[in-house]
């Protein structure tokens, strides 16, 4: 099952919940455990730093082969790895605006989980 | 630190080793590393990446000296993904060099064909950050053509510009014996192959095989023969997550190994004659190149265009075929990189660069995480 494994990640992966210093102001993604840190949500805006189409999946992401995985430069600054979904490989431009939208990540059988966690889409 | 030599070396070939485990494959380079070697083992260290993920077999040095009648030596399992070769090499000159025993064997050997593709992949990204990265479906390979496409498109190049580092690898490995791939391949084939993670094609795409190799490192010279010492040795790390990095192009470890291995061995960057890299994509060996300063940000890949990385080129690399042609033994990798830069520094090497006498062997984990730089020498 492996509950707590994706459990303890839920703020992140369905609001993009990350932190924020509380002097400076600097914005992390995933979240920074250091002092003087607070939980803060991120926009979900970002631009597609760089991207490539998957043909070799590893197991359990063989039914969305081909798939786009990018880094996308969020506003805010930090810097995610993540899919891009309802868009065609051909669409995807460097810099293209994406947004974040939460998708079915992989389901884990019969008795295990079904995942969940961000996509990012053109923006709509 | 006394001077660390190496004091014998043996390979299997790369290939679908149907027939034998990982103990056999480790038994049979080991063998001939030990072949004429009368000294005593102070303790043996194996080199893997995916034995436990894909083996049903962890902590196998153990196994590996009992097959050699070892029982009873000190024994090392390291793991550190695709630089567990480089990294078991520098625990073996570091413990040689401060005289805590005289002579260490490392084996390096991977056992990778008894899995299917998917499951292949997935362990391969176990070298990536768990939650962050291989999470998502990134793959090894797709974070490789994410930096060929940020290269491209930073520098305006076309995947031509690629090319020629397959093609000089498919050039040397058709001259050796144990490499996976023995054929040549040309820049219009590299053009049309099949996309395994766009941009990268088929064409630019290492092979994961089964293999080992073996490096008996020792505080004395071989009685016979040339005199070859590691004169630098050292890894470095970096942030796991690609993402992370302030330049997407920046392999910093890869920098800052080199410039560590360089300055212990007391060379510059043009008394090297010969390179062997974790070059699975030809991406890798451009920004490796760029990152030791043999090219400026962006030129890496004129070295393949200029015909420098070719045998009689100025920073000559896959000479037995790298990753691309000879086959990518991962965990193993950074042994069969000394064995390949010892053969050159012997004059032995099926494609031999003419009077090599300095050789540079960097072995990676993923993307760069881990890296572990060594510098050769044959000595006068």
């Amino acid at each position: 099952m492996e509950l707590a494994r994706h459990w303890r990640q839920r703020n992140a992966r369905y609001r993009l919940e990350g932190s924020r210093h509380r002097t400076t102001g600097t914005v992390s993604f995933p979240a920074d455990h250091g002092t003087d840190e607070e939980p803060f949500c991120l926009s979900g805006r970002g631009s597609v730093l760089t991207y490539a189409v998957v043909h070799a999946p590893s197991t359990g992401h063989e039914a969305e082969s081909p798939y786009i995985v990018a880094i996308i430069a969020l506003v805010e600054g930090p810097r995610i790895t993540a899919q891009l979904t309802d868009v065609a490989s051909g669409e995807v431009t460097m810099g293209m605006q994406v947004e974040m939208v939460t998708r079915l990540m992989a389901d884990t059988g019969p008795d295990g989980l079904l995942l969940y966690a961000y996509k990012f889409r053109p923006v709509l | 630190m006394r001077p660390v030599y190496i004091a014998g070396i043996g390979q299997t070939s790369i290939a679908e080793h149907w027939d034998k485990t990982a103990q056999d494959l480790a038994h049979d380079a080991a063998s001939q590393a030990l072949h004429g070697y009368t000294g005593s083992i102070g303790a043996v260290y194996v080199a893997n990446a995916l034995s436990a993920a894909l083996g049903n077999q962890s902590n196998l040095a153990p196994a590996v000296a009992a097959g050699l009648g070892l029982r009873g030596v000190e024994t090392l399992t390291i793991e550190a993904g695709g630089a567990a070769g480089g990294m078991a090499i520098r625990q073996a000159q570091l413990a040689v060099a401060a005289g805590v025993v005289d002579a260490v064997l490392v084996v390096g050997v991977e056992k990778v064909s008894d899995v299917l593709d998917e499951r292949r992949e997935a362990a391969l990204a176990l070298s990536m950050d768990a939650d962050w990265e291989a999470f998502h479906g990134v793959t090894v390979t797709a974070q490789w053509a994410m930096l060929m496409r940020s290269y491209m498109h930073s520098y305006a190049l076309g995947a031509q510009a690629f090319a020629p580092f397959p093609v000089n690898a498919h050039a040397n490995g058709v001259h050796n014996k144990h490499a996976l791939y023995r054929f040549a391949i040309n820049a219009d084939k590299y053009q049309s192959a099949a996309a395994v993670a766009a941009p990268l094609g088929l064409l630019d795409c290492s092979t994961e095989a089964d293999g080992a190799a073996a490096v008996l490192i020792s505080a004395t010279p071989p009685v016979a023969g040339a005199v070859i010492r590691i004169a630098g040795s050292a890894v470095a790390s970096d942030t796991v997550a690609l993402h992370a990095w302030a330049d997407l192009l920046q392999l910093d470890a890869v920098r800052w190994s080199f410039e560590r291995a360089m300055a212990q061995a007391g060379v510059e960057r043009s008394d090297v004659d010969v390179f062997e890299l974790t070059d699975p994509h030809a991406i890798a060996a451009i920004l490796a190149f760029e990152a030791m300063g043999y090219a400026a940000a962006g030129t890496g890949h004129l070295l393949g265009s200029s015909g420098a990385i070719r045998p009689d080129g100025s920073t000559p690399v896959a000479l037995a075929g790298g990753c691309k042609a000879r086959g990518n033994l991962l965990g193993a990798l950074g042994v069969l990189q000394i064995v390949e830069l010892t053969q050159q520094l012997q004059g032995s090497a099926p494609t031999q660069v003419a009077d090599a006498r300095v050789g540079l062997a960097q072995c990676m984990s993923g993307i760069g995480s881990t890296v572990a730089t060594h510098i050769l020498v044959r000595d006068a």
